[in-house]
């Protein structure tokens, strides 16, 4: 574009202009909404002042710098000139006049030369403006004349009254008014056609066709007006809007003349925020809007039934289908009536609509009810452009239930309390596993005189008790073992048998041999019973070696030298099957005893003897019997059991030992198994008395060393407890697997005798 | 995948019908017409229950001849109906899916009566309903 030359006076005057239209201050950029309006009141059709724009560059741009200004300026004057429009005109038409505008512009911009806040109430974007009386729309073209509007702010206090009439006024002029006006942004889509604002602002030109153009405009028609129309809206508004104006015109221009004032004063707080969402509703407006809501249902937190809001809204005299319309998008929760929100936004539609705004296919946002809640979570926020219903929603019914918007509006904050409430999924906890829990559990166990068998691992044996040392021990063993879960198996499986107590700790003890070992699945059954690692075996060693540390825990076999050795550790330590059969037999007879189907009548007793340690003895008295049905090995149980009571850590670390010593340093479970095995093997082969007097030798020899072992040990009271634990119960064991053994030789001879008879019955026939 | 829907009113006028605009509209009407029979026989022969004990959801009325076309049925406690024309060949419309489409007719048209501009028996001109039944028949093509 070529270079714009202009004269002094129009440089003057373009300056003046653009300062007009730059309400931001800005200097370079000219407010599109000022701009237009501009274009507007020069009176020029709607298609010249798109060219305009369009040969200024502000469409390429989307802005109105300022030579796109001046040059649009120019433009301007050419069209008024007559002169058709061309780029080479700027500068080719000479002497052109200033392009001249609306009156009022001139006006305004001969009062306002140095002030263009765009708070002066001349053209606010009336985009956004809405005059509250519906009908009375017209007037909305704010900017109005200044003249009209000035002299009219005095009355605005009268708007209150005269919109309350509009409603049955309003109709009668605005019904055909509206024409297909997309919603015109103050200040946005320049380009759009400037049919319907362009003749208001001829008519506002005037001072008194202020009202009576609004009114022309809107018997105007929907196409945008002709040119002729503008010019005659401009040259005549008067007649051709009291032409079309309703009888009430009278009535109408006051109305409009406070709707007018009231339109400016909307205007001028519009068009402070002349880009915002035009489909805001001033406060103005909204008083308004709650006046007439409480003119039909009194509680502003009430609702307005469907047939109360169809009466109010027919007088506005929309045809039915655009009432429709209307009441789809404003029924927010699809109710069939209006809360306060909901009548305001659908009031303010039918306002836009009566000011030719075309009605929107889904609700805008600043339109939206909210909800107190959502208030009250200061989401207000997250919702641009609805700052004209930051005082509105606590009027929102609390009552009305949530609709789906509401709930779309809701749904971050649910979010955020949703995380807050973190989701959380049941967490397994475990039994066993971690170290605290385990010692918690120890600490409740400990409180318990049972000696829980089950005590957590020997996380701290220290700090367990005897006890607890000893259910730590135990359970070590166990969970050493890999059949640390039969080990708690057998634990678990037995406490219910013996007592609340015990099973008690069997629970415990189910769960905390893990803690060396993964959460371990539920006891399985199976483990504790026969071959499978002894229970009994891991448990009494683990409880002596629990006894020694938890260092000894780790390390069955790192079991300190103890009083227990000597009796059993010794036997235990060796595993030869010859002189050391006695004591392999001795160690390895306790492990053999897991092995023994009443494996679990062992563990039984065990734990309850180590329960019962230091308790009656009593209780261990009468179970032995029941569980060793062998006599002798009852007596060497009861023998056994006074030797536990004496002396549990004994026991334990003699069990412990000899499981130590056996195993060396491997688990407690692996070892004792192919000990047993082992041993059975032996025992089967050697003769079953061989075996029952190296029981009861062993177990002589545990009780001979019993009393020895205070002399030798010389510890303090608990570990002599402790080892008479371990010894009672590897009495226990070794008394079962006495029976066992005895069983099974019974077994045999009848076997024997049973197959002898055969024999004799076949040989007969061999005879023959 | 609707290639017709319609929504006829107790006194078996229609309300609201509308089609995938093809060049045999008509046939669709027809269709939708014929269906009616079916629908009337159907509400009829459960008509010695109780009402509420009806199920809205008629299913399949009948397909045409050449099995491409069904015409699927429900009705409303008001004796509304909606029909429903599907085209079967592209896919098959499972039952669930003709139950959801009309549910959400269903839901539509009482949205529709909620509006106390809506005068029941006027034809139904929501720019909502049909926005709602053009999602439905987009589905199809």
């Amino acid at each position: 574009m070529e270079g714009l030359t202009l004269s002094d006076a129009e440089q003057k005057y373009y300056s003046d202009l653009f300062s007009y239209c730059d309400i931001e201050s800005t200097k370079k950029v000219a407010a599109n909404g000022r701009v237009l309006e501009l274009f507007r009141a020069a009176q020029l059709p709607n298609d010249v002042v798109l060219q305009i724009m369009e040969l200024c560059g502000a469409t390429r741009l989307g802005y109105f710098g300022r030579s796109q200004f001046y040059i649009a300026l120019k433009l301007v004057a050419v069209a008024q000139s007559g002169f058709p429009l061309r780029v080479e005109s700027i500068n080719t038409v000479k002497d052109l006049p200033l392009p001249r505008f609306v009156a009022s512009k001139n006006e305004q911009e001969s009062r306002h030369a140095a002030s263009y806040s765009s708070d002066s109430e001349n053209q606010g974007s009336y985009s956004g403006v809405i005059p509250p009386p519906p009908g009375r729309g017209q007037v909305k073209k704010g900017s109005v004349s200044h003249d009209t509007v000035q002299p009219r702010t005095s009355a605005d206090q009268q708007e209150p009254a005269s919109p309350v009439v509009s409603p049955q006024q309003s109709p009668p002029t605005s019904p055909h008014t509206w024409r297909k006006h997309s919603r015109h942004p103050s200040g946005g889509n320049s380009e759009r056609p400037l049919a319907g604002p362009g003749p208001f602002w001829s008519p506002f030109g005037e001072a008194q066709s202020g009202s009576s153009a609004g009114d022309a405009v809107w018997s105007g028609h929907s196409p945008p007006p002709p040119q002729e129309t503008w010019v005659s809206f401009a040259d005549t508004p008067p007649t051709s809007t009291l032409l079309t104006m309703h009888p009430a015109s009278v009535q109408d221009q006051t109305t409009v003349r406070t709707v007018a004032s009231a339109t400016t004063a909307n205007e001028i707080r519009r068009q402070s925020s002349s880009y915002d969402d035009p489909w805001k509703i001033t406060d103005e407006q909204r008083q308004y809007y709650v006046n007439q809501f409480k003119t039909i249902q009194p509680d502003l937190n009430g609702f307005i039934p469907g047939s109360a809001a169809k009466e109010f809204f027919t007088k506005s005299k929309l045809p039915i289908l655009e009432l429709s319309h209307i009441w789809e998008l404003s029924d927010f929760d699809k109710d069939g009536a209006l809360t306060l929100d909901e009548f305001c936004a659908a009031f303010h539609l039918v306002v836009a609509r009566k000011n030719g705004y075309d009605l929107p296919e889904k609700l805008p946002e600043s339109l939206m009810p909210k909800l107190i809640d959502l208030e009250d979570s200061a989401d207000v926020g997250d919702q641009p452009g609805e700052v004209g219903y930051s005082g509105s929603p606590a009027e929102a019914p609390p009552s009305k239930s949530p609709s789906m918007p509401s709930l779309n509006q809701t749904w971050p904050e649910l979010n955020q309390s949703s995380e807050d409430t973190a989701i959380v999924h049941p967490v397994p906890i475990r039994m066993t596993p971690s170290k605290i829990h385990m010692q918690e559990m120890e600490l409740k166990r400990t409180g318990s005189d049972h000696t829980n068998p089950t005590s957590p691992l020997l996380v701290k044996p220290s700090d367990l008790s005897e006890e607890s040392k000893i259910n730590s021990s135990v359970k070590f063993a166990s969970g050493n073992t890999v059949d640390g879960y039969s080990s708690s198996d057998s634990f678990t499986s037995d406490p219910e048998q013996i007592g609340n107590n015990v099973t008690h700790q069997r629970s415990h003890s189910g769960t905390s041999p893990d803690n060396t070992a993964p959460p371990p699945p539920p006891p399985r059954p199976q483990p504790s019973h026969s071959r499978s690692s002894s229970l009994d075996m891991n448990r009494t060693f683990a409880v002596t070696t629990g006894q020694q540390q938890a260092g000894v825990v780790a390390h069955p076999p790192a079991v300190p030298p103890r009083p227990q050795p000597s009796q059993a550790p010794g036997p235990v330590v060796h595993r030869p099957v010859d002189a050391d059969g006695l004591i392999t037999h001795t160690s390895t007879s306790p492990q053999q005893i897991p092995e023994q189907p009443n494996f679990a009548d062992f563990s039984q007793f065990e734990v309850f003897a180590a329960s019962n340690v230091n308790e009656e003895q009593d209780d261990e008295a009468e179970k032995h019997p029941d569980i060793l049905p062998v006599e002798k090995a009852s007596d060497s149980a009861s023998s056994l059991r006074v030797a536990k009571t004496d002396s549990k850590i004994e026991e334990k670390t003699a069990a412990s030992v000899p499981a130590n010593v056996s195993k060396g340093t491997t688990p407690l479970a692996p070892p004792p198994k192919p000990v047993r095995r082992r041993l059975k093997s032996e025992d089967e082969l050697r003769p079953e008395v061989d075996e029952h007097t190296q029981k009861t030798g062993v177990l002589a020899a545990v009780l001979a060393s019993q009393p020895s072992i205070p002399r030798s040990v010389g510890k303090d009271k608990k570990a002599i407890q402790a080892s008479i634990r371990r010894n009672k119960e590897t009495n226990t064991v070794l008394a079962r697997l006495n029976s066992e053994l005895q069983q099974q030789l019974k077994d045999v001879l009848e076997e024997r005798i049973s197959l002898e008879v055969q024999l004799e019955q076949l040989r007969p026939f061999s005879h023959l | 995948m609707a290639v017709c829907v319609a929504v006829i009113a107790k006194e078996n006028y229609p309300l609201y019908i509308r089609s995938i605009p093809t060049e045999n509209e008509l046939k669709f009407h027809y269709m939708v017409h014929t269906s009616l029979d079916v629908v009337d026989e159907k509400i009829s022969a459960m008509g010695k229950a109780l009402v509420d004990q009806r199920e809205l959801y008629l299913g399949l009325l009948y397909p045409t001849e050449d099995y491409k076309l069904c015409s699927y049925g429900y009705v409303t406690n008001s004796k509304v109906k909606f029909v429903m024309v599907v085209d079967s060949s592209n896919t098959a419309l499972r039952d669930n899916e003709i139950r959801s489409m009309f549910r959400k007719l269903h839901n539509s048209y009482t949205d529709v009566m909620c509006n106390p501009f809506y005068n029941p028996g006027d034809r139904i001109q929501s720019r909502a309903f049909d926005s709602m039944v053009t999602s439905m028949m987009v589905q199809v093509c």
